[in-house]
């Protein structure tokens, strides 16, 4: 079967160009407005919105639509981070970071790589990164997934904490270049919802929603359960590393601990509390998360009571899966 | 690089009491998943949930330790029997998945909880003074290791003689064959998976306490690692198999304890990576674990 994304039977070019083209338009005017509307740190926020948009919904590719459950999502965000970091440093300052200079085959130690190709190269080093777990993890049924990709996001963490010749160990980088705008952002925000609807409309996705009904039915149908299951987790691996950069170029310093459990944790029940089978889902839940951290943080830090907003979180997403499984948006028909 | 016997005995010995940890973990998360098929993240939060509630009845009330301990354990018992009855009982019949995902939200919660109500800060684990003393026999320990070892052969031996024998655990090993057929034969399925989560519950609570006597302090997130590696002990020595996730456990031990101290000083950070490259390895190789069922892939 072959998968041409841009191309399914009941739509025309139009019908899929103008979704995207209007969508992109209407992020971008209601960035100028606020941008002249609101102060920094409301577009601070609407940034990491922005961001964790990416990320949940890149996961929920796997984890809601082919019924995969991923807990690596920080690992991949980790990986795209560092490898973009370690393509943009500046020149002047990797000697005083003690962050080598790049090797002659990356542009040689006078070159400092622009930052699209860089956040690309992340996302690219995270996909195959996927490709090689996924490969030996995703034969099984069963969620060892679960477990399978927890156990790789914390290889990646020891990793940036061990090699310090590249990620300088358990201190982190500083100083980072910003990067990020609240205009890239949304770009790729734009650019991931357009490549997973697209996705879901082609035969591509009813095969992962096959999968995620029925691995046997799916199975007679002749569907390829492996090489589904592993699409679907490389590109959703893919963005991962694109959000991990972003997020490295924007909050300007990274440290291995931060890409830990908790952040796991965040963007995993963004999409299960925003509606794991809709598109948007996670859209919603990214945000509505986000806010709740930014509304609670002064709260928690006023009282004194850290783990507060987790705290919150975890009864949410209790709440959720006993009360209305599917999440606050339901599935489209 | 040369090590002397005496060395390797010691290693060797340090990593039996790791892996009797690992493998009473391994043991509870084995019969909650060859049960319900869950991966139970919350028997992590059972960890730190036991080692704190012997750290503030031994410590703060300094009652006897034989009775704190005795509660601690019950209490492990009681909140396992709380956990099944407010969050996994109403998700019966829904898919793995949810199940999954309650867990891990179980988890989130109780860490985040003992962090609110304690503190961020790691506490000093005070236990009796006969439980400290070094005992110096080829090679050097605290009574405490033998204590871990004695308390995990004693539970694994009634644990055998109670799947075997008794009422509940021959119906135990029922449902995890099947569960209609269980129930057609007049097994109170409920009932079953309530004094399971109870048992392995409790036994997460003494493993509680094993950690923080053994390390010497606690803290809010220190059930989480243990926690995992109790599943991937189980994946390693075979789903469905409990002499393979005991096999799982001690594995994990040794080959932890052994990273630390035969590989070169900076290894140490991967102890926990380590097991997981395992993982992903056994998966490759042989995805039924060592001593597992044949899995259909």
């Amino acid at each position: 079967m072959k998968i041409n994304i841009f191309l399914s039977e009941n739509n025309t070019k139009m019908s899929i160009w103008m979704p995207f083209v209007s969508g992109i338009c209407i992020l971008l005017l209601a960035a100028t407005i606020l941008n002249a509307v609101l102060d920094n740190y409301s577009i601070h926020i609407i940034t990491i919105i922005g961001i964790y948009i990416i990320a949940a919904t890149s996961l929920n590719l796997t984890n809601g639509h082919t019924g995969l459950f991923s807990l690596g999502h920080a690992g991949f965000m980790a990986i795209g981070a560092y490898t973009s970091v370690f393509l943009t440093y500046k020149v002047s300052l990797r000697a005083a970071y003690n962050l080598p200079v790049l090797p002659t085959i990356l542009g040689g130690a006078e070159f400092q790589w622009p930052f699209l190709p860089a956040l690309v190269a992340g996302g690219l080093i995270a996909a195959i990164a996927a490709l090689i777990v996924g490969f030996p993890v995703l034969r099984l049924r069963g969620h060892y997934l679960a477990v399978a990709s927890l156990g790789f996001m914390i290889i990646v963490a020891s990793l940036a904490k061990g090699m310090k010749g590249i990620t300088r160990g358990a201190s982190g980088i500083q100083v980072i270049t910003r990067y990020t705008s609240i205009w890239n952002v949304y770009i790729w925000v734009a650019i991931t919802i357009f490549i997973i609807w697209r996705l879901l409309n082609s035969n591509f996705g009813r095969a992962m929603l096959a999968i995620r009904e029925s691995e046997i039915s799916a199975q007679s149908q002749g569907i390829n359960l492996m090489k589904y299951k592993l699409y679907s987790f490389v590109i959703g691996a893919f963005f991962a590393g694109i959000a991990g950069g972003l997020y490295a170029h924007f909050t300007r310093a990274i440290r291995p601990y931060e890409f830990s459990f908790t952040m796991t944790f965040f963007i995993v029940i963004m999409p299960i509390i925003g509606g794991s089978k809709n598109l948007y889902g996670p859209v919603l839940g990214a945000t509505l998360l986000v806010l709740i951290r930014y509304m609670l943080k002064p709260i928690e830090e006023y009282l004194g009571i850290y783990g507060l907003v987790e705290l919150i979180y975890a009864t949410l997403l209790v709440m959720v899966m006993i009360l209305r499984p599917e999440g606050i948006l339901k599935e489209k028909n | 690089m040369f090590f002397g016997t005496s060395y390797i005995l010691q290693q060797l010995f340090n990593g039996i009491v790791l892996g009797s940890i690992y493998a009473l973990l391994a043991l509870g998360m084995a019969i909650i998943y060859g049960i319900l098929g869950l991966i139970n993240f919350a028997h992590g939060a059972l960890i730190t949930m036991g080692a704190f509630c012997f750290y503030f009845i031994f410590s703060d009330l300094e009652w006897p330790f034989w009775i704190t301990l005795l509660l601690a354990i019950s209490f492990g018992g009681l909140i396992g029997y709380l956990l099944e009855l407010i969050g996994y009982r109403k998700l019966r019949g829904s898919s793995g998945l949810s199940l999954l995902i309650t867990s891990l939200g179980i988890y989130i919660f109780v860490e985040n909880l003992a962090k609110l109500i304690v503190s961020p800060q790691p506490y000093a684990f005070n236990v009796p003074n006969f439980l400290n003393q070094i005992i110096n026999f080829y090679i050097t320990f605290r009574v405490i290791d033998l204590f871990i070892i004695a308390a995990s052969i004693f539970i694994m031996s009634i644990f055998a003689i109670f799947i075997k024998k008794n009422k509940v655990g021959i119906a135990m090993r029922g449902i995890s064959e099947n569960v209609e057929t269980a129930k057609l034969v007049g097994i109170n399925v409920d009932q079953v998976i309530v004094w399971t989560f109870v048992v392995a519950s409790s036994i997460a609570a003494l493993t509680g306490f094993m950690w923080g006597a053994k390390y010497g302090q606690i803290g809010y997130d220190m059930g989480f690692m243990p926690g995992v590696i109790a599943f991937v002990a189980v994946v390693i020595g075979g789903i469905g198999s409990i002499p393979g996730s005991l096999v799982g456990g001690f594995l994990i031990g040794l080959i932890q304890t052994f990273v630390v101290s035969f590989l070169p000083t900076g290894w140490s950070i991967y102890r926990d990576a380590i097991v997981f490259t395992l993982l992903i390895i056994v998966l490759l190789i042989k995805p039924s674990g060592v001593l597992g069922r044949r899995e259909s892939i």
